[in-house]
């Protein structure tokens, strides 16, 4: 990837930022920090990785998103719209009675979503599931999942993770969103993950450490994930920072499931506007 | 007279043989106890439609419903109490509620893991997946009906769970007999009491209308193998045309048919209820019938029942 295509991939991650925080801001509801921890993952996926057809969602051959920590939607929400899912304008209605976009996505209400979730450590197993069916048919499209650190206290994440090496699962990428807080606290507080990134080594993942909040080092690492098809599934172990962007969120544990105020939304538009590195379209 | 008797986790084991056959698309998910559940002939035949994901029935919900989001129609297979219970939510949360297609195909129901003890007995699974919007809950009567079942669970789009017998129960069905999801089957017709049982105590119904006839009261016994949906237009006629009902089942009193058809009933504002099955308490290792018996789900209790006034 040239610098030019990194640049507008930057650029793209902070429209997604933006989108977030308006979004959650016009419903007064939902969880900015870890929408924003997860960000630049979600955009190198949507924008240079993956292979969908926003006109044809449930396209056969497309590659998969499994949102397993279900809760950061507004990112997932916000990249589909991007890339033309369903309009803009449909960003607005997050959360409210009637909306396509639940407070946790609905794989039959909301195109581009390949499988409903929000309760934690569960996706990742359908993630497996689909990637398996891709080796089933001979198919080449890849599964990408992102769990959350905290969600990694869930067991079903290790039952999930052990059937995707023994099925040699190498279409199958879980990004480890290590962000380091849950709702009650730091992870260290609730419950010490200790080593994420060896852990899913000692699962038979191909393990890539990297900071996932760096977009070189998310595009570099889920390019090896994509080049290397070597039997193993692919862990890329990602230290981010929750609330990624906005000075007053960043690691703070408070913001994982709080929507600004008007005051709060005026600073963080500013503060991430300014981010952009060309100018704004 | 002499029945054939055979579990009807057998005849579940025949037909996803013959349905792995007839559709590549058919996977069996298994979760170590296969050999109990019968799929070992789905594996030798089908190994590449056969995924064994170990002692981990959480991720075996999750890994069908992201393979039923693919086109494939994955039958996850354990125990009742497992995969009931143990993943109810991912039930509701990845299959229910997406609407995926995967079965839930399960032996060991109700009291008849016997020996193993009140872990293994799965008293509760049909009324708690009942409750769970999307959901279709299947208990066969026998070997046949169970094989047929099968067929048309898998020939539905959506989620289901069946729930076969670890024990040998008598053959009612041929072979060739027809069955429709959510439509009871009525083996017996008389208008002075209705039988309504599922799964393996509709042979005790049949019995216990046998021994009526004997003393001049005649019997309706209904097949309900399908508690939800629910057949309510054989539940409504037995409330007009009978009034006196009595139902049968291998399952707690709490939620199950009993529950079922009592929603009908009080909804009509009119018919009789008495509800045998299991007395809401954990079973123990002891013989199948005798735990029925411990629970008065016996021929002779419904007998006398239906003679009592009430």
């Amino acid at each position: 990837m040239d610098q030019k295509e990194l640049t507008a991939l930057k650029d793209k991650a902070t429209e997604l930022r933006i989108r977030v925080i308006d979004m959650i801001w016009k419903a007064q509801s939902g969880h900015p920090g870890g929408s924003l921890s997860v960000a630049d993952f979600m955009t190198a996926c949507y924008f240079h990785f993956m292979r969908v057809d926003p006109q044809n969602p449930r396209w056969p051959d497309r590659d998969r998103f499994v949102l397993s920590k279900g809760h950061v939607c507004p990112a997932q929400y916000a990249a589909l719209a991007m890339k033309g899912f369903f309009p803009m304008e449909a960003l607005d209605t997050l959360r409210k009675e009637g909306s396509m976009l639940q407070g946790h996505p609905s794989m039959n209400k909301c195109p581009g979503i390949d499988i409903s979730t929000g309760s934690l450590g569960q996706g990742f197993a359908c993630g497996v599931g689909m990637a398996m069916a891709g080796k089933m048919d001979g198919k080449d499209y890849r599964v990408y999942v992102a769990v959350g650190d905290g969600e990694c206290q869930e067991g079903e994440i290790w039952e999930a993770a052990q059937t995707a090496h023994k099925y040699k699962l190498d279409n199958l990428v879980v990004f480890v969103d290590n962000n380091g807080l849950q709702l009650d606290g730091t992870t260290d507080e609730v419950m010490p993950n200790i080593d994420l990134g060896k852990k899913f080594a000692a699962f038979g993942f191909d393990t890539y450490e990297i900071d996932g909040n760096d977009m070189e080092q998310v595009v570099a690492a889920l390019e090896l994930a994509r080049v290397v098809r070597n039997g193993r599934p692919k862990c890329v172990y990602a230290h981010t920072v929750k609330g990624k962007g906005v000075s007053f969120m960043e690691n703070q544990v408070g913001w994982h499931g709080v929507a600004p105020n008007d005051e709060e939304y005026k600073q963080a538009m500013e503060e991430l506007k300014a981010l952009y590195i060309e100018k704004e379209a | 007279m002499e029945t054939k008797k055979i579990p009807t986790r057998n005849g579940f084991g025949e037909a996803i043989v013959e349905l792995g056959k007839e559709n590549k698309d058919i996977l069996v998910v298994d979760i170590d106890i296969g050999k109990s559940c019968k799929t070992g002939e789905f594996r030798k035949q089908l190994p590449e439609q056969y995924i064994n994901v170990g002692i981990a029935e959480q991720n075996g919900a999750g890994v069908a419903a992201g393979l039923a989001t693919c086109g494939k129609i994955p039958v996850v297979v354990t125990y009742a109490a497992f995969g009931s219970m143990r993943i109810c939510e991912m039930i509701r949360q990845e299959i229910c509620y997406p609407k995926l297609n995967v079965k839930i195909a399960c032996s060991h129901g109700g009291v008849t893991p016997a020996n193993d003890g009140a872990s293994h007995q799965a008293i509760e699974d049909m009324g708690i997946l009942r409750t769970i919007p999307n959901m279709t809950v299947i208990m066969p009567a026998d070997y046949a009906s169970a094989k047929a079942l099968v067929k048309k669970a898998a020939a539905y789009e959506g989620p289901v769970y069946l729930r076969f017998t670890r024990d040998a129960v008598p053959v009612i069905y041929g072979e060739d007999e027809d069955f429709e999801i959510g439509k009871a089957k009525r083996l017996r017709d008389g208008g002075d009491v209705a039988i309504i049982a599922n799964g393996d105590t509709v042979c005790l119904a049949l019995q216990a209308a046998e021994a009526l006839a004997a003393q001049g009261l005649q019997a309706r016994v209904l097949d309900m193998h399908t508690i939800k949906p629910l057949d309510n237009q054989a539940v409504a006629a037995c409330i007009d045309e009978i009034g006196k009902i009595i139902t049968v089942e291998d399952h707690n009193i709490l939620n199950g048919l009993g529950s079922a058809v009592a929603e009908v009933i009080a909804e009509a504002g009119k018919g009789r209820l008495k509800r045998i099955g299991i007395q809401d308490q954990f079973g123990q290792s002891a013989p199948y019938q005798r735990l029925l018996e411990m629970n008065g789900i016996t021929v002779e209790n419904i007998v006398a029942l239906a003679q009592s006034q009430w």
